[in-house]
């Protein structure tokens, strides 16, 4: 779950981390109320679930209420990089001195979360990186030992910070490290951590949460529930709902597989034949007939999807329950498709019987089933 | 030092009384698997396919001698269950659970490493020592005694790949699943520092998909020589989208890192072929092994 700026900003503030005054609207009159409130020179952010919004033109400056107000109006309903704006935050426009960047991620090839600081904040980190590797100072934290304070001071040290600022700036690292453990942080981010006339102040924020860690995070999910959902595209939202394992692609040949690897692999091999897929479907393991059912349905329904190859390796999952799930779909849903059906393993036997009374033919080679739904639509 | 399984293995089952725990407890047991005990907290005293069923691991360790551990307990319990087997010395531990946070995991693997114990998963079908012993949910009908060994962070895919390895006259070794999360016990290289020593392997294949860098690392591992037998590559995931998850928690592309093109790329730069289609892999062995 990828918070949005504002959704993090709540929680940095939980934790103590100072943000700049402001507040979230999605309505241009009271963008103009939050200016007048604040009383100065605002920036106006489009709240939006990716990034390089800047370069976008998803964050603006106002000098006035009245500014704020006509930019807000433009942005709020307005698209930027792709993604409608529903809310923009208004917060006061910091007089930033210098610009740094604490991070803490998790680094996949340590098994451990990674604590990041750079003196060059204000660009993506990847830039960073990219540019001057030197400039990041990066620590590996050993998950049963921890983050301790000395090594927070050690790393805001070597990013320039001395005297009170580095006190400061270090109590706010181990607070960003706090949050990454407390709430299951994938990944959380100041940038820019901006040094101010009133000290340090986190301008932007980053928190994405780790999706299987969510049961554990209610109060997360009744506050920022919705901006979930943001990421997704409509069908994606639905396939949610249904709670099918579902990848909106832009192809035609609807796939559906058991297992992220197969199914993946179904999508490489189709598209090596020359074929576009119109999404991922994974099953997972162990699907009975109403889930594929379900499953089949929803690519019926699609009217992208002009073909259905359907790729399955029975080890816990049944045949048969497969071939009954496909037909009741075709069935109730009344809509005719080509399909290709390739299924092996468990209950093989009954369930091409199945398929075969129902007219649908069942191949042994995902390779050669890949190649006749390409073939289907004439490619 | 990683640990994997045989013939001799004993196994205690973790979450055995669950719907998944029974099932499979009843099919590894068909393989000819060891298990000498289950634990449900709650159930000692009830037996599952004529096994025993205890509260703890501890008095399960009482009765029997008992080598390894495999889990089918609940995300938001199994990270306790891994501390009771860890505790326990077991070795290896595979967790068969799918959804444990992230974090969990780091601590319990972490915790792991230090005690040298091999933990195989999380969202792993396990690892099977073919003809001998299987400690996970993986269909026994596809692997064939034979010379390969197999290494993936795929389920079906592996069986996928399995099946025409068995196929073509070549057979398994041993086979095992890191497992679909972002993080795991065991990586590549663990897995392929075991297959280097392994007497009954003669070949790898690593079964790769998007997310992360482990098929890059392994690539360079194998280029410094680290693995010296005959090794082909599947690597699933090619046509995924940026920032999608793809099914496994793990398998998301992540700005420009994790592509299917980079590990495609680093594997080949190792002298690693790697096979277009699923089909193709068996065919490459078979040429590399004659």
């Amino acid at each position: 779950m990828r918070l949005l700026e504002w959704e993090a900003k709540e929680i940095f503030r939980d934790y103590g981390i100072p943000i700049p005054n402001g507040r979230i609207t999605s309505d241009p009159m009271e963008a103009r109320e939050i200016a007048e409130e604040i009383g100065g020179p605002v920036v106006v952010k489009a709240q939006i679930p990716v990034g390089g919004r800047g370069k976008a033109g998803g964050v603006r400056f106002a000098e006035t209420a009245e500014e704020a107000y006509e930019v807000a109006k433009t942005l709020i309903g307005g698209e930027v990089r792709g993604v409608k704006v529903e809310r923009v935050l208004v917060e006061e426009k910091m007089d930033i001195q210098r610009e740094l960047y604490l991070g803490v991620v998790i680094d996949r090839g340590s098994r451990s979360y990674t604590v990041l600081a750079t003196s060059e904040g204000g660009m993506e980190i990847e830039e960073v990186a990219a540019r001057t590797p030197e400039k990041i100072i990066r620590m590996t934290i050993d998950p049963v030992e921890g983050f301790r304070v000395h090594h927070a001071r050690w790393m805001v040290k070597q990013i320039g910070l001395i005297g009170r600022d580095l006190l400061r700036g270090s109590d706010i690292l181990l607070r960003l490290y706090r949050i990454a453990v407390e709430m299951d942080a994938e990944l959380t981010e100041i940038n820019p951590l901006a040094l101010t006339s009133r000290g340090l102040i986190a301008v932007d924020a980053r928190l994405n949460i780790d999706d299987n860690a969510l049961f554990r995070h209610q109060t997360l999910l009744e506050r920022f529930g919705e901006s979930e959902l943001l990421d997704l595209t409509e069908r994606e939202r639905e396939a949610r709902k249904l709670g099918l394992t579902y990848v909106e692609l832009d192809g035609d040949i609807g796939i559906i597989g058991n297992g992220a690897g197969l199914t993946m692999a179904t999508l490489d091999t189709v598209q090596l034949y020359g074929g576009k897929p119109a999404n991922f479907l994974d099953l997972g393991g162990g699907a009975p007939a109403d889930r594929v059912e379900m499953a089949v349905s929803f690519l019926l329904a699609d009217p992208r999807v002009r073909a259905i190859f359907i790729n399955i390796l029975g080890g816990i999952t049944r045949c048969d329950e497969v071939a009954r799930g496909i037909i009741a779909a075709r069935e109730k849903t009344g809509v005719e498709k080509p399909m290709v059906v390739r299924m092996i393993g468990t209950q093989e036997e009954e369930g091409r019987r199945l398929l075969e009374e129902a007219g649908i033919h069942c191949l042994d080679s995902m390779e050669e089933a890949a190649e006749r739904v390409v073939s289907l639509l004439g490619r | 030092m990683v640990r994997f399984v045989d013939a001799e293995t004993r196994v205690v089952v973790q979450g055995i009384t669950g719907k998944q725990g029974r099932f499979h407890t009843k099919l590894m047991l068909e393989y000819g698997t060891k298990i000498v005990a289950g634990v449900t907290p709650g159930k000692g005293g009830d037996s599952v396919e004529g096994v025993p069923v205890y509260d703890t691991v501890a008095e399960a360790l009482d009765r029997h001698r008992i080598d390894a551990s495999i889990i089918f307990v609940p995300a938001p319990y199994a990270p306790d269950a891994v501390y009771e087997a860890l505790d326990a010395g077991l070795d290896p531990i595979v967790v068969i659970t799918e959804g444990i946070p992230i974090r969990d995991t780091m601590e319990f693997v972490a915790r792991a490493r230090k005690s040298d114990i091999t933990i195989i998963g999380p969202n792993t079908p396990g690892v099977i020592k073919v003809g001998e012993c299987k400690l996970g949910i993986m269909p026994a009908r596809v692997f064939t005694r034979g010379k390969v060994g197999i290494i993936s962070r795929s389920g079906t895919l592996t069986y996928e790949i399995a099946d025409h390895i068995s196929r073509i006259g070549l057979g398994e070794s041993t086979c095992v699943g890191l497992g679909g999360d972002p993080i795991t016990g065991l990586d590549f290289i663990d897995a392929l520092r075991w297959f280097e020593e392994d007497p009954q392997t003669d070949a790898v294949v690593l079964i790769g998909e998007i997310g992360g860098d482990a098929e890059e690392r392994a690539a360079e591992f194998i280029a410094e020589g680290g693995f010296t037998k005959p090794a082909v590559a599947y690597i699933a995931g090619r046509t995924a989208i940026p920032g999608k998850r793809m099914g496994h928690a793990g398998a998301i592309i992540q700005g420009e890192r994790g592509t299917a093109r980079s590990k495609i790329e680093a594997l080949e730069s190792a002298e690693v072929p790697v096979a277009e289609k699923p089909s193709d892999v068996a065919r490459i062995l078979k040429g590399l092994l004659s």
